[in-house]
Formats: structure tokens, sequence, C-alpha cells
């Protein structure tokens, strides 16, 4: 997989990843949205977070600390699988699913904050905004997302951005969390690369339990 | 008449030897015989066998001329090696007036491929009531000696004691299909661990082996001969074996498919599989093996049971019963029996010719290849190794268990009284009148 | 996962459970006020009924429904299959109609295996209850109502969990399926019947066998009682209703006799005063009518994880057909 990487021309070899937030990045971008949240809400009196499954969750949480403790009190805090939702479920064997918790409030009248990792597509999005369609009727949604790195193939752009990301389709943005991926750090690679280190990661079986999303165009 | 020089035959596996045929019979037999003929075969290799026997065939006609004719039912025995085969009564009309004998006799003489020797009902419309025309079948130009409500068992004790009586007049024999109705209905398959798992309906094996044991007392009661069709239980191997030890007159008949199949086919509830008596267990076709090598079941018959395709490409539960066998009985036998050392050739020629022509009282058969004798002869050639593709099959119906199989040997020739009915492994055309 | 659900015994440890943590997913469905998701839009299957099963038909078709599948009901009543058409030939009519799956009820056992084996249609085949065989996805609703009261949570098995079933083991396809799922699931079964209603060879299931119901009892986490049909009577199974509910129907005082944190399920339709009194089948501690609601999650489930990913439908009409389906990640 890697092993034979340095046989290739110099100008061929996909990059190796560069790290593009670390830990305290992530820290401080959280944070920041975390007050935006406050100020762009009146106070966060009716919003309700719900993080996008995996890390859109890890993240939710990370803010709902923060919110915590700006605003002093416990904002509603939920996750969602938008997998039955999904445009490309056909593309590949049925996915296992991941717990949907919408907390006991409800979202019916509330400002819904979704939380996602990266913001690409767009279609992710596309597919959470049917999924709350379906659970009930909020009074506004809004995105936040720690990255986005452009390329969007639907008309929807985020309220809360941690970082633009300008880059090309042929790279790859990893965002790891120390919750599932042991060390905080948001990584901008090669494609090829980044496929390549995904399997050698999956073979040597890794820290990780799930390799890190690659937001390939879907 | 075509005479023929069969050149380095193995006559019941032995040596190699010629064999001049003419006139019908067996002319000549030596080595290096300088006898011209018509026709000269190089049987280097190749087995020498008398025309085989069936005690048990299915031709359908009259009444299921989609599943089988007495045409293309003969053609598939003579490819299977057979000169002789018996056919059932199970037809529509039943075989049970001297009229459908004769006409299935007639039917037979006119496809002159194999001897078809008309079995009659028991009881009238099989139904297990009254008893047929037994001596008007007799005297017939059939002249019906083997009584069979194949298909259905004479369950009723006073019935089948008469007919084991009444057909002592002729020397007739009573073949009984043992299957104790009450303990069947509703039966798919053999009764046991898989029938449990599969939530299919039990045939148990005690179903056959009570009327076996009550048959074989009423047989010795009245002191008359009974033949036993398709055995297929260890149980019932065990009270033949002991009523053949008590000296009664008593014969039985094996399939090749219960020689060779177990009901763990049945997991894949492909039809294919389906047949009456049901596939039982290993232990059981062990138990048969043994049996037919040490001759306490006489013969083997094939039941050959040709079906359309659509009663059998359904589901399991309304599915006909039987599957095609005379043009595979001899490599199944070769597969089970001489392979694994149980008989020679000898006792194949026995179990697969002589006896069966014995029980059923066949003159011109299952005699010994020797000079004067007619010339029933087979040519088998025991080195052939293939699969077992059923679009070549002579059959009308393609309902073979064995399909893709490889089983070993197949017929080169086939020899009714001096005519080749099969030559070189094709099926002679010129048929007509024997 | 296996490209059928034909049998409870084609599925591994780790298929039932993630049939199981699915449904649990989807269990969620029931509270919310669109209880519908678009996953299975565009699919098309076929509930195909060749016997009368208001119950099991009415459960499969709210759960096509809730995941937006097209939904066909071809009842053998009434339709070309009494009038003699074959099963093959209905199958090549749902082939021809595009069928995605066939979820098919059958009298005879082994009708669905016949259908998933043959290459009359290409669509996933779901067992909806076979003849006297199986019925895979009652035994599915079974041990994830087990679940939910002896070991709750994603990703729990039954290990260690003793379940006993009592009745008409012999002609219960329910009885087959659970034997297999359970041991898959680590339970351990015990059946209990007079031997007339067990099937010959049951000695070499992965199961235990009693004759005495009162004796298990105490020894019992959940007790399945099956339908006794009146007509078996008749058929010299027992002698008299009377002396089967004596022996094997469940009733207060057998009630009493289970520990206090023990369920009573039963596949319905209930028999009451045969193999179960109203008292029991009304207790709190009967699960039949949550039994009924689990039966829709854990279907919907079965119908995603077979439909909602990639199909052969998708596939290109050369590309090879496999055996399996996989689940992704």
């Amino acid at each position: 997989m890697t092993a034979h990487r340095d046989s290739t021309p110099q100008d061929q070899a996909p990059r190796p990843p560069h790290q593009v937030l670390d830990g305290t990045d992530i820290a401080r971008v959280i944070t920041r949205i975390a007050h935006e949240i406050v100020e762009r809400a009146k106070g966060a009196e009716d919003v309700v977070l719900l993080g996008i499954h995996t890390r859109g969750v890890h993240l939710a949480r990370r803010l709902h600390g923060r919110l915590a403790q700006i605003t002093g009190r416990e904002i509603p805090l939920g996750t969602l699988d938008i997998t039955m939702y999904r445009d490309d479920l056909r593309l590949k064997p049925a996915r296992a699913l991941e717990h949907t918790e919408i907390p006991p409030g409800g979202i019916d009248g509330k400002l819904v904050v979704l939380v996602d990792d990266v913001l690409f597509s767009g279609r992710t999005i596309r597919a959470a905004l049917d999924a709350l369609n379906d659970i009930g009727r909020p009074r506004a949604v809004q995105l936040a997302v720690l990255v986005d790195r452009g390329h969007r193939e639907l008309p929807i752009r985020a309220d809360y951005v941690g970082k633009n990301l300008p880059t090309s389709l042929r790279e790859a943005v990893q965002v790891r969390l120390s919750d599932s991926d042991g060390v905080d750090a948001v990584l901008v690679g090669d494609r090829d690369f980044t496929a390549a280190s995904r399997s050698a990661l999956t073979e040597q079986g890794a820290q990780a339990a799930k390799p890190t999303e690659p937001h390939l165009p879907e | 008449m075509t005479t023929y020089l069969i050149r380095n035959a193995q006559i019941l596996g032995g040596a190699p030897q010629d064999l001049l045929l003419a006139d019908g019979v067996i002319k000549e037999i030596g080595t290096g015989l300088t006898a011209v003929a018509d026709i000269e075969i190089d049987a280097t290799g190749l087995v020498a066998l008398p025309g085989l026997v069936d005690l048990h065939t299915h031709l359908r006609e009259p009444g299921r001329e989609d599943a089988e004719t007495v045409l293309t039912g003969t053609r598939a025995a003579a490819m299977g090696g057979f000169t002789a085969v018996h056919a059932m009564a199970n037809t529509t009309p039943v075989a049970d007036t001297a009229g459908v004998v004769e006409q299935v006799w007639r039917l037979g003489q006119e496809a002159g491929y194999c001897d078809v020797q008309p079995v009659g009902a028991v009881t009238v419309g099989l139904e297990g009531k009254q008893l047929a025309e037994l001596g008007a079948m007799h005297e017939s130009a059939a002249g019906v000696r083997v009584f069979s409500d194949d298909g259905k068992c004479v369950d009723d004790a006073v019935l089948m004691r008469r007919a084991l009586e009444y057909v002592k007049a002729f020397d007739g024999v009573v073949a009984q299909h043992a299957q104790e109705p009450r303990l069947t209905e509703g039966a798919q398959m053999n009764e046991g661990q898989v029938s449990g798992e599969l939530g299919l309906g039990g045939w148990p094996a005690v179903a056959e082996e009570s009327i076996i044991a009550r048959d074989v007392l009423l047989a010795a009661h009245v002191g008359s001969r009974l033949h036993v069709c398709h055995v297929s239980t260890a149980g019932s191997v065990e009270i033949i074996r002991w009523a053949k030890g008590k000296g009664w007159d008593v014969t039985a008949e094996v399939t090749p498919h219960h020689l060779l199949l177990t009901d763990e086919l049945v997991r894949s509830y492909d039809p294919v599989y389906k047949v009456n008596p049901p596939l039982r267990t290993a232990e059981d076709v062990q138990a048969l093996r043994k049996a037919l090598a040490d001759g306490t079941i006489d013969a083997v018959a094939t039941d050959h049971a040709p079906h359309p395709a659509e009663d059998k490409d359904c589901e399991w539960a309304v599915a006909a019963m039987g599957m095609v066998g005379l043009e595979t009985a001899l490599s199944v036998v070769q597969q089970t029996m001489v392979e694994t050392g149980l008989l020679n050739w000898e006792g194949v020629a026995d179990r697969m010719s002589h006896r069966p022509a014995r029980i059923g009282r066949l003159a011109g058969h299952g005699r010994p290849i020797s000079v004067g004798e007619p010339a029933n002869l087979v040519l088998f050639d025991p080195a052939y190794r293939g699969a077992v593709n059923p679009d070549s099959f002579a059959t009308r119906s393609r309902n073979t268990p064995y399909k893709g199989l490889d089983l070993p040997g197949r017929v080169h020739a086939t020899f009714l009284r001096g005519r080749a009915t099969v030559l070189a492994g094709e099926l002679s055309e010129q048929g007509g009148e024997l | 996962m296996k490209r059928h659900l034909v049998s409870a015994a084609d599925l591994s440890r780790d298929d039932a459970l993630l049939i199981l943590d699915t449904a649990e997913e989807l269990a969620q469905l029931s509270g919310r006020a669109v209880k519908k998701l678009p996953t299975l839009r565009g699919r098309t299957v076929v509930n195909l009924f060749f016997e009368d099963s208001t119950r099991t038909k009415t459960s499969f078709e709210v759960a096509e429904k809730r995941l937006s599948a097209d939904v066909i009901n071809f009842s053998a009543k009434g339709s070309s299959v009494s009038k003699g058409e074959s099963l093959k030939d209905t199958a090549l009519t749902l082939q021809a109609m595009g069928a995605d799956a066939v979820v098919i009820r059958h009298h005879a056992s082994g009708a669905p295996a016949r259908l998933a084996q043959s290459d009359w249609l290409h669509g996933s085949v779901i067992n909806a209850g076979d003849g006297t065989h199986e019925h895979p996805t009652q035994a599915l609703l079974d041990a994830f109502t087990m679940r939910r009261h002896l070991n709750p949570g994603a990703g729990h098995d039954l290990a260690g969990r003793r379940v006993t079933i009592v009745g008409d083991v012999l002609h219960s396809r329910v009885a087959r399926s659970n034997v297999h799922l359970l041991n898959t699931l680590g339970a351990q079964v015990t059946f209990v019947a007079p031997p007339t209603l067990l099937p010959i060879g049951i000695e070499n299931w992965p199961c235990e066998i009693s004759y005495d119901l009162d004796r298990v009892l105490p020894k019992t986490d959940a007790l399945m009682m099956l339908r006794v049909q009146r007509e078996r009577m008749n058929a010299a199974f027992f002698p008299t209703e009377r002396e089967y509910s004596r022996r094997y129907g469940m009733n207060g005082l057998r009630l009493a006799q289970l520990p206090g944190h023990a369920i009573v399920m039963h596949p319905g339709p209930m028999v009451r005063g045969m193999e179960i009194t109203a008292e029991v089948a009304d207790s709190p501690r009967c699960t039949a009518v949550e039994q009924v609601a689990n039966g829709v999650s854990v279907r919907m489930a079965v119908l995603y994880l077979l439909l909602g990913g990639a199909t052969l439908a998708d596939a290109p009409a050369d590309a090879p057909r496999t055996e399996t389906v996989e689940i992704a990640q």
C-alpha cells in the first residue's frame, strides 16, 4: 500500500496530508461558533443542537458544552442519522443505521442548528433537511460546520463556519476527533494518498474504530 | 439377418473372448474366431452381460403419453442395456383387464427395442376393493405373471391373502408396494431428522416394514410367492432376510436411487428428489447395498417413473413422485456395487438379469452367455467417466436426480435376440416388429 | 447477509444483531408525526400470499409502506393461482412486473426456498411462513421482544436467557425458526409438548425437551405459547381439549410459578381457553400485542437491509449474481 511510495516519481506521488487545524485550533473554533450562536440566536433560548453522524455528533457535544459554559443553561442536544434519506443509497450495499435521538422537547417551533464536520457537496445537509421535515416543523434551521471545503452541488450554505478551506477535487479533507480517532486534527491531502493510508490503517487495525470519511464527491 | 462378430469382449468381466451372433442366438464363443460377419465390433475393454431385465418400469402408455410412450420408454430401456422390462399397471386406463395388457404388450412388440412384459393390476382400478381378472390377463397374449397395484399398497390383509393364493394357479407372483396408508397420510419424505427440520410430512420406515412383515407371514401361511417392490429401509432388509431364512418364497428388489441417494438431498426442496418410497438415510443405503450383495435382495429394479417438466418444476408438496432411471441404472450399480467391491460383474448379471427374469418367469431372458442361447446381450464400457446429461436421454422425460453428476460406465451396444437395438452408444433406428 | 431471508438458519449472529439493532432504530418511527421514510422509493415489493394471514400480511404491508416501497398484494384467492397457475408462472409474472422483492406465505414447506433457488425471479425472497417449516421474521420479532425485556441495548444478544416454547412444535414454523435464531443469539431453548406433537429427530436439535410444563416454569425467562389447533384432537395428537389445557395450557396458577421478570409470549392468533387462559392473555406480562408492534419494526429492518442498498436489480444484467448482500461499514 504505502510501502512502495518512494519508487514513484516525485511529482506524481500522492502528497501526504498536511495538518490545517490542530487540537487548539479546533477548540478555539468551537468556542467562536458557540459565541456566534448565542449572539445571532439572541441568547440561544430556543436552540436545539442536532449532530449529524458520525463526527457531527462529537462536535455538537463539544458545542453543547461550550454553550452551557457561556449561557449557564443546558441547550437541548440530539443526534441525527440521515442514512435513510441519502440520495446515493443504491450505490452501495445497505448501511447500518446510527442512532437518531431527538431531545424530549422536540423540534417544533425551535431553532435547529445542524452540526457536521465538513461541508462539501451539500448532499448530506439536503438529506438532513428532509429528515427534519419528517420529524417536525422547526422555526428555522441553521448549519454549523467545522470546515467548508467548497464544491457545492446544491444551493446550501453554512451559517457558522469554523474554517473556510479552499480545496481541489483531487484533495481529501480528513477530520479526526479524539472521541473516535484518538486525536483532534484536520488534514488535507491527495485523495489517492488518503485512500491508500485509509486502507493501510484498516489493515493494521489501527486506533480508529472507523476510518475517517474522506468526503469524496458523492 | 445381420450377423455380428464381437471381438475381445470380457464376458461377465472375464478374459477377452469373441462372440458370433447370428440367427438370433449366440453361434460361437472363443478366442480368435475366424467366422465372417456383416459387422465386426471391437469390444476391447468392454464387459459383456446378459441383456438386463427390469422388474419395475412405468411406461405411462396408455394415458400419459406426455410423460412417456411404450416406444420412448423402450428406447430408453435399450440405451440402458435392457432387453426386457415389466410395464407397471398404473396407466389410464389401469392395466386391469386382458384388453389393456395386450395393448401394452403389442405396442412393445411394434416398437421393437425391448420386450415389454405387462404387469397386471391386482385389484380393479388399483382401488384395493375387488380382485381384477388375474386369470384373464394371464391367459391373454401378454401372458401376465406379475401382478401389482404399484403406487398403491394392497393394504387389505384379506384381499392380499386371496391374491397371493389365487395366482398360484398359474405360477404368478404378487409384487407388493409396501406402504401402510394411514401411517403415510400427507407423507412427503422419509420421516427422520431431515423431515423434522424441513417441516415436511414424514413417511416412516415402519409404514413399509409393517406391511412387508405382514405379507411375508401371509405368503408363508398360504404357501405363495411374494415379491417386494423397491425395498428402501434397513428394517425391511432384516424382515426379508428372516423370511428367506425360514425358506419362504420371498423375493425383493431395490432401485438404483435407493442404493446411492439419501434424504439429505431433500434439504434443497428440489422435487427431482421426490420419490416413493422416499430417499432414506445413509444407514439404509448401506444396508441395502449389503443386502443386494449377499442376495437378500434379489434384483435391481429401476422404478423408472417419467414425469413431464411441469410436474417437477414446482413446489415440493405438489410435485409428482418418481425418477427416470433406465438409462442410468447400470452406471449407478457400477458405482455403488462394483466399484465398492460388493459385487463383481457376474453378480451384476445375476441381480440385473438372471434373477429378475426368473422372478418374472421370462423364458428367453436372463440366460447364460453360452452357445445356442438367445443373443440378448449388453456390451458395457466400465472405463467411461462422464457427467449425466438429461438432454441426451431417450426417455421423453428429464426428471433424473443425477443431472450433472459424474457416473461411471456407459452402454456401448445392446442386442435383442441378435439384433442391435443400440450400437456404438447410438440407438438403432430400425425398430419395427420383433 | 444472504440475498434472501428463507430460513432463520441463514442468519449469522452479526446478521441477526444488525437486524435487531436496525429495528430498534426504526421503532422510533412509530412515535413520530410522519411515520414514513423515503428509503425504498421506487422499489416494488410483492406480497404473495397463498394462505390467509391477515396479521402477517398487514404487518409486512405497513412495514413496506413506511419505507415508501410500491406495494403489490398478490393474493392466491380469486387470482389465477387458484385456477391452477403454477408457482413458477406466478413468479415469472412477478419478475416481468419488476418485483424487487417477494414476500411469500405458502402452505407448502419449502416454497420460498424453491423460489429463491430458481431462476424464475431475480428479486429477494422473504419467507413470511411456509407450511410447517419456518417463519423467520416471526422469530426475529420474538427475539426483538425478548431482548427488550431481558437484555436491552444495541449489540446485545440473548446469551444465557432461558426460553421455553410450549405446544404444537410438530406443526409449528414459529418453533423451527425460533430454535435456529435463539441458538444463534445464545439463548437456551426448551420445548414442552406432549410427545405426539414433537417431530421425530428433535433429540438432535439444539434444545432441551420436556413433557412437564410445571417443572420448567421456574427456570424460564421467556415463555412462548404456541397455538394448538382444535383439529389436532381429531387426529389423535391428544385426547381432549380439556386434557391438553390441563397439562400444557397456561393459566393464572402457572403464571405465578414463573420468575418475576419472565414474560409470556404468543405469536397469535391465540386460542383462548386452549393453550392460554384469558387471565394470562390479558395480564401485563403477556407481550402478544407488543409483539405485533415489534413485527412492523423488524420487518422494516429486514426490508431495508435487503433492499435499501445496491441490489441485483441495480446491477447490469450480465453482472455475476451473488448470494449475499454486503452491509456497508
